[in-house]
């Protein structure tokens, strides 16, 4: 497995002191190399989502290791001081719905994230283009986010996760709103951003459509994660 | 990089400025609040300067006319003019009442009418200050008796014949008014005098014959007595103070001086008057609408307040979105400050213009200064920007994991 992608040894957290604390995550071990989509599938209060937050950066972990491309990010309590920085650089996210900023148009909403990080807004902009051209979603660069329909939302949502080129990308459910069609053609868009551009990719989902696709599945039980082969069936 | 606040007001621009024209229309009614006082303050001065006088001479112990009685006998400006350094004297009398237009033929009704204009009449001595150096129309005063001139905001016109003698108005002066603000009616000083003690014929007929009742006023073997008496009583030789005009380059305060102690009289220099009808005339007036301007002021920070609150929990989620994608808090915090920021520069704008509208509306003088303007501009952005911290505190809360949810 290459030192690119993401490597998580494990990963615990814990909420809460004493008599009252819960342990949402036990013992994570996962690993996605660069231009790998992997499946990440179990029930309800399993801890997909303390995972996330923690894959996230938003959510520190109470204990274990998380390598991302290489660098340390958390080490038994120890974590890079920047958090912020990390997201904005090194991790995408794709949500269930697309939050996309409804203020800003659909050009802008790809742009927002090199504008953090620095370069100018021509550069920006234009990288944002090109994303949204990849996309297939060029022609509704200069409409709102309220003028567009869920699928095209979801793709430019997960072109603004692309924007900084991130190693990793994180997606919660991000065919849950959507009908069959519009969602088949978004994982197929994740399944290609991951070849394209080298990025990890880590799905959450419950689509039982989509689990005989993913080639890697991480089952998540009770806090802790059991990989599985999946069945890697084309989209 | 791009203004989310700009392009956040731009999207939703339509509640933006429905939400700045009611916040600018409060922002209007403060400003005119202050512009109401400047108006005061400004009328008070124009008493002053208009009455051209460098001293003002009044009863001994009182502070003149506009602050309380004041009454010497008009003899007395002579002893001034003898005094060194005077150039110019001449007495004057106030007198605030309602004026009322003459109906066809001279007469009026006694009980007023819709027409009674609350004036101050100030008898002068012709050619002598206060007159009105300046007409808008009309001409001065010539005759010693009848003549009046108005100010243009009495609404009285040239020629109008109005009472209670029965004056002509001959000539428009503007900018002429009380510190109470009243529009002045000029007219000839002995008219004045007459009008201030002025009895009804009933009155005069009765006091006669209670003169010529009392024994000690109407002594047997003294002709002439009670005829002199009733000829005093029928007679006002009083006036409330008298304006005084200096040599040039006579110090002030040496002419007042020998006034105070040799003729037992009150001066008053500019500067001393200034502060009467200025700090003391009005000083409950300030308080009144420093009072109304304090709470207009956290009325509007307090809707700010609660806009940019209320505008911020709409963005919660978006907010999360940002945070999670590492958008820096400073760069969150300045979107709503700068949305602040706009929607008091849009309320101020309206404001201003609000105010500079409705002033000439209000039946006394409301003046617009350029420095107040400033100074609410930048007391509007100053509540402004206090008023978003709450909602700044509230979005820096926001935790970027709310945007992942579960």
């Amino acid at each position: 497995m290459s030192e690119l992608g993401i490597r998580i040894e494990h990963l615990r957290k814990r909420y809460g002191e004493g008599n009252t604390a819960v342990a949402a995550l036990k013992d994570v071990n996962m690993t996605v190399a660069p231009g790998e989509v992997i499946g990440l599938i179990g029930p309800s209060g399993s801890g997909k989502s303390t995972l996330l937050k923690c894959l996230g950066a938003v959510v520190e972990p109470t204990g274990g290791r998380m390598v991302l491309r290489g660098e340390t990010i958390y080490d038994d309590g120890w974590k890079i001081p920047d958090l912020r920085t990390l997201r904005r650089d090194s991790i995408g996210f794709v949500f269930q719905a697309p939050y996309l900023i409804p203020f800003l148009d659909v050009t802008d909403n790809v742009a927002l994230l090199p504008m953090l990080a620095g370069p100018p807004n021509g550069e920006a902009r234009q990288r944002a283009r090109d994303l949204l051209a990849a996309l297939d979603v060029a022609h509704r660069a200069q409409a709102q986010p309220s003028e567009l329909s869920g699928g095209e939302q979801q793709r430019v949502s997960i072109a603004r996760a692309l924007a900084n080129r991130p190693p990793v990308i994180l997606a919660d459910e991000p065919t849950a709103p959507l009908d069959s069609e519009r969602a088949l053609a978004v994982m197929r868009i994740l399944n290609q951003m991951a070849m394209q551009y080298h990025t990890a990719i880590i799905v959450v989902t419950h689509d039982e459509k989509f689990i005989p696709t993913f080639k890697r599945l991480y089952q998540i039980r009770d806090g802790s994660t059991h990989e599985e082969a999946g069945e890697g069936r084309s989209l | 990089m791009i203004s989310l606040a700009g392009r956040d007001i731009l999207h939703s621009w339509g509640k933006f400025v429905l939400t700045g024209i009611g916040l600018g229309l409060l922002i209007g009614v403060t400003l005119t609040m202050a512009d109401v006082y400047r108006g005061m303050v400004d009328d008070a001065r124009t008493l002053q300067n208009n009455s051209g006088a460098d001293l003002w001479v009044v009863q001994q112990d009182t502070q003149g006319p506009h602050a309380e009685s004041s009454s010497l006998r008009d003899d007395a400006v002579r002893g001034v003019l003898g005094l060194p350094g005077v150039a110019r004297a001449a007495s004057v009398t106030y007198l605030t009442m309602q004026v009322q237009r003459a109906a066809a033929g001279g007469v009026a009704s006694a009980r007023g009418s819709e027409d009674d204009v609350r004036a101050m009449v100030v008898g002068f001595e012709l050619g002598q200050p206060p007159e009105p150096d300046y007409l808008v129309a009309g001409r001065h005063i010539t005759r010693s008796h009848n003549e009046a001139i108005a100010d243009v905001r009495t609404g009285f016109a040239l020629g109008e014949r109005i009472r209670r003698h029965d004056y002509t108005v001959v000539g428009l002066t503007r900018r002429m008014v009380s510190s109470g603000g009243d529009p002045m009616v000029f007219i000839p000083l002995k008219d004045a005098q007459e009008a201030k003690f002025l009895k009804d014929n009933d009155a005069i007929v009765n006091e006669r014959a209670r003169t010529a009742a009392n024994p000690s006023l109407n002594r047997p073997g003294v002709p002439g007595l009670l005829e002199a008496i009733q000829a005093s009583q029928a007679n006002n030789r009083n006036v409330n103070a008298i304006l005084v005009q200096v040599q040039p380059g006579t110090d002030v305060e040496s002419v007042a001086e020998p006034m105070r102690r040799w003729k037992h009289l009150e001066a008053f220099t500019r500067e001393q008057m200034e502060e009467i009808l200025v700090v003391k005339l009005i000083a409950t007036s300030a308080k009144q609408i420093g009072m109304f301007l304090v709470i207009l002021a956290i009325v509007s920070a307090a809707i700010v307040a609660f806009i940019i609150y209320t505008m911020t929990l709409g963005k919660i989620r978006e907010i999360a979105v940002l945070k999670l994608i590492g958008t820096r808090n400073r760069t969150i915090a300045g979107m709503i400050l700068q949305q602040a920021l706009g929607l008091g520069l849009i309320g101020f704008v309206v404001g201003k213009i609000s105010a500079t509208v409705w002033a000439p509306v209000f039946p006394k003088y409301v003046l617009l200064e350029t420095g107040d303007a400033v100074r609410g501009l930048v007391a509007v952005m100053v509540i402004c920007a206090l008023a978003s911290t709450l909602a700044i505190r509230i979005a820096l809360k926001v935790d970027p994991a709310e945007a992942i949810g579960g």
